[in-house]
């Protein structure tokens, strides 16, 4: 194997488990977008979405095209409840009082999964069939495909959605100021309700895609809660494109680390390559400097 | 009518109170810590379930010593300071005159001078050498050493003819000390270690560290860890087209792991295991086939789930306290040690036993067989 492919195989690899760390991250995105609260739980829907994927199809007997869908369908109402149930009740309180919430709820979905589902790990099947594709000496599985695929259509989904939407910039404004947005008639509570669909969504989606190449457990969600955080915060906290691009980019640095430094130290070399970016730009990447109101 | 209410309750809880002591003797109490929970809990349900198992089975063929046996089985949750506090507890409270377990090394080391001081042995059914080297007086061990599966592997790469071997271990307990074992018996061997890469327990992605393996003229890899990470391994080994042999350690020695990795990407991996494994290939005249089939029958009856070599361990360290309870006469915890000791050639699930002064293993290599994956099952190896 040439030095040549040896380098392409590492940021392949890097770039498929890297898309999930972006799909948390988007998933952070969108509820700091509408509500400036960082969902510690968001690591949760992602585990919940393989999770329930892999049971529906095992114990359901619900084939894997329908199974996939609707562990999406169904994380996304855990995402809507979670807010009902969890965060709209204390209202108003500082947004650290609900960052707290969120790692409570983490805890409490993550219980309830082990609880259910068993501390076991599984597998889900490929979306598609065949053998790995050869590319240039390196191997790229089909299933890397669909995640690449899916993660860019989601990605550009939401930069339309965010950009391009009124319901889009109607969320932007919340978490800009509430009670503004509130007078220029916006309805905050759906808007809320909405952003937490919309972040389940993701995350779910995140973690049903990239199951068969992974593996799932009950507790998956607490290393992907943690990768797509600092994926944010790579990406610049608040933008949708940023949150991939960080989280693909965290997954290459960490393949090339155990590719060309030491894979014992893998995670040390990507996390302080990142402190030096973010040393560089402390907004990170994508992120637009804010101005602090006084 | 109120007061003759209250009379007749007195008396009767006086008569249940007399029942109860003037009945059966006092139970034998042995006290048992297993990580039933946390992320040690893959050794600690089978554990927890084989020693209720025995606990029922035992006591329905008469006890021992004419005795119940009172198995008290607490959770350590896979931490090492909640070990600590259940050893307290079946000290001082429940005063047992034997532990079993914990299931994981961190733990053992743990519980070890409260054990020491209390004078009461321990059998514990963690993996890692230092348990009993050097050989501490009250504290035995159930499950091969890790040096054990490795000096199988190195007979096995030796007989194949290869000498250069690479090496991905995992950077948890069970893969470090599988590292250090590889690495040090490794010149002894005949073998060179020409790549030595380590992946994170919960990693999901080791095509990095398998390109890298890739590039150099290692002949077999050996890759040590607990599920899941192996069964990555041999994904991504098959993604990236390597053909070169695959060792697995005798931690994957699991139906769960051929389910995880896909009977395709596990075909034709090599790994030391024991015999419970594939006990259906194990000779009919073999000193050990017997138990394993009992044990497999019993458990499998009873928790309606496949057996696990981890449930094993816990089996055999309360059949050999029995047998040295039996030996000795006594419950007595010094009693107990000292014909514990000088238990020889006591078959059990896991191997044959032979302790003494020297040893608070008893197995060797014979313990294990070489198993090869073939189309989804374990094949022996001759």
């Amino acid at each position: 194997m040439t030095a040549a492919s040896a380098l392409l195989q590492y940021v392949i690899s890097g770039a498929t488990v890297g898309s999930t760390y972006g799909l948390a991250a988007l998933g952070f995105t969108v509820i700091y977008n509408t509500t400036e609260i960082i969902n510690f739980a968001q690591g949760e829907f992602v585990m919940l979405g393989g999770m329930l994927a892999v049971f529906a199809l095992r114990w359901g007997g619900v084939p894997l095209p329908l199974a996939v869908p609707l562990a999406v369908l169904i994380v996304t109402a855990v995402g809507v409840l979670v807010n009902r149930l969890t965060i709209r009740p204390v209202q108003g309180r500082s947004p650290l009082t609900m960052i707290i919430i969120t790692i409570g709820v983490s805890i409490l979905l993550r219980g309830g999964a082990m609880l259910i589902f068993g501390k076991d790990t599984f597998s889900l099947p490929a979306f598609s069939q065949g053998g790995p594709i050869d590319l240039g000496g390196a191997t790229l599985l089909p299933q890397s495909l669909w995640v690449f695929g899916i993660t860019l259509l989601t990605v550009l989904g939401m930069k339309f959605f965010f950009d391009r939407t009124l319901t889009g910039k109607a969320m932007l404004a919340c978490a800009c100021d509430r009670k503004a947005a509130s007078l220029m008639g916006i309805h905050v509570d759906s808007m809320v309700t909405l952003s937490f669909a919309f972040s389940a969504l993701v995350g779910a989606l995140g973690g049903v895609i990239l199951a068969p190449i992974t593996l799932t457990a009950y507790d998956v969600g607490i290393l992907l809660g943690v990768k797509g955080f600092a994926a944010c915060i790579l990406g610049g906290l608040g933008n949708p494109f940023g949150a991939v691009v960080g989280g693909i980019l965290l997954g290459i640095l960490e393949s090339l680390g155990a590719g060309l430094v030491s894979s014992g130290y893998k995670d040390a070399v990507a996390f302080i390559i990142m402190l030096a970016l973010l040393f560089w730009r402390p907004s990170g990447l994508f992120g637009s400097a804010r101005a602090e109101r006084v | 009518m109120m007061k003759k209410a209250t009379a007749c309750l007195l008396a009767l809880a006086a008569l249940v109170g007399l029942a109860a002591t003037s009945g059966a003797a006092e139970p034998i109490r042995v006290g048992a810590i297993f990580s039933v929970t946390g992320p040690a809990s893959f050794l600690g349900e089978p554990e927890r379930n084989t020693v209720k198992m025995l606990e029922e089975s035992i006591n329905k063929s008469g006890g021992v010593l004419g005795r119940p046996v009172e198995i008290i089985v607490y959770d350590d949750e896979s931490d090492a300071t909640k070990a600590v506090t259940a050893v307290d507890r079946l000290i001082k409270k429940d005063r047992v005159v034997a532990v079993v377990g914990p299931s994981i090394t961190g733990s053992t080391l743990a519980i070890v001078p409260k054990i020491e001081e209390a004078k009461i042995p321990l059998v514990s059914c963690a993996a890692a050498k230092k348990i009993v080297e050097p050989v501490k007086k009250w504290v035995f061990k159930t499950p091969q050493s890790d040096a054990l599966a490795v000096k199988k592997i190195y007979q096995h790469v030796g007989k194949a003819g290869i000498s250069k071997i690479a090496i991905i271990t995992a950077s948890d307990g069970y893969g470090a000390a599988g590292r250090e074992e590889l690495k040090g018996l490794a010149a002894a061997s005949g073998v060179t270690v020409v790549a030595d890469e380590v992946y994170g327990p919960k990693d999901t992605d080791m095509t990095a560290q398998l390109t890298k393996i890739k590039g150099t003229d290692a002949q077999a890899i050996v890759c040590w860890g607990t599920n899941p990470g192996p069964a990555v391994i041999a994904r991504n080994r098959v993604q990236l087209g390597i053909r070169t042999p695959l060792y697995m350690s005798h931690g994957v020695a699991s139906p769960k792991f051929i389910e995880l990795a896909g009977a395709e990407n596990a075909e034709g991996i090599l790994l030391p295991a024991g015999r419970l494994t594939c006990e259906p290939q194990v000779p009919a005249n073999h000193p050990q086939k017997k138990i394993l089939s009992t044990y497999i029958k019993d458990y499998e009856a009873k928790f309606k789930q496949p057996i696990s070599t981890f449930g094993g361990y816990a089996y055999d360290a309360v059949l050999l306290l029995v047998q040295a309870m039996k030996n000795a006469n006594s419950s007595e915890p010094a009693a107990v040690r000292d014909a514990l000791e000088k238990i020889r050639g006591f078959h059990a699930t896991t191997g044959e036993y032979n302790f003494s002064e020297k040893d608070h293993n008893g197995l060797t290599e014979e313990a294990f067989v070489m198993v090869r994956i073939t189309k989804g099952d374990w094949e022996l190896l001759k």
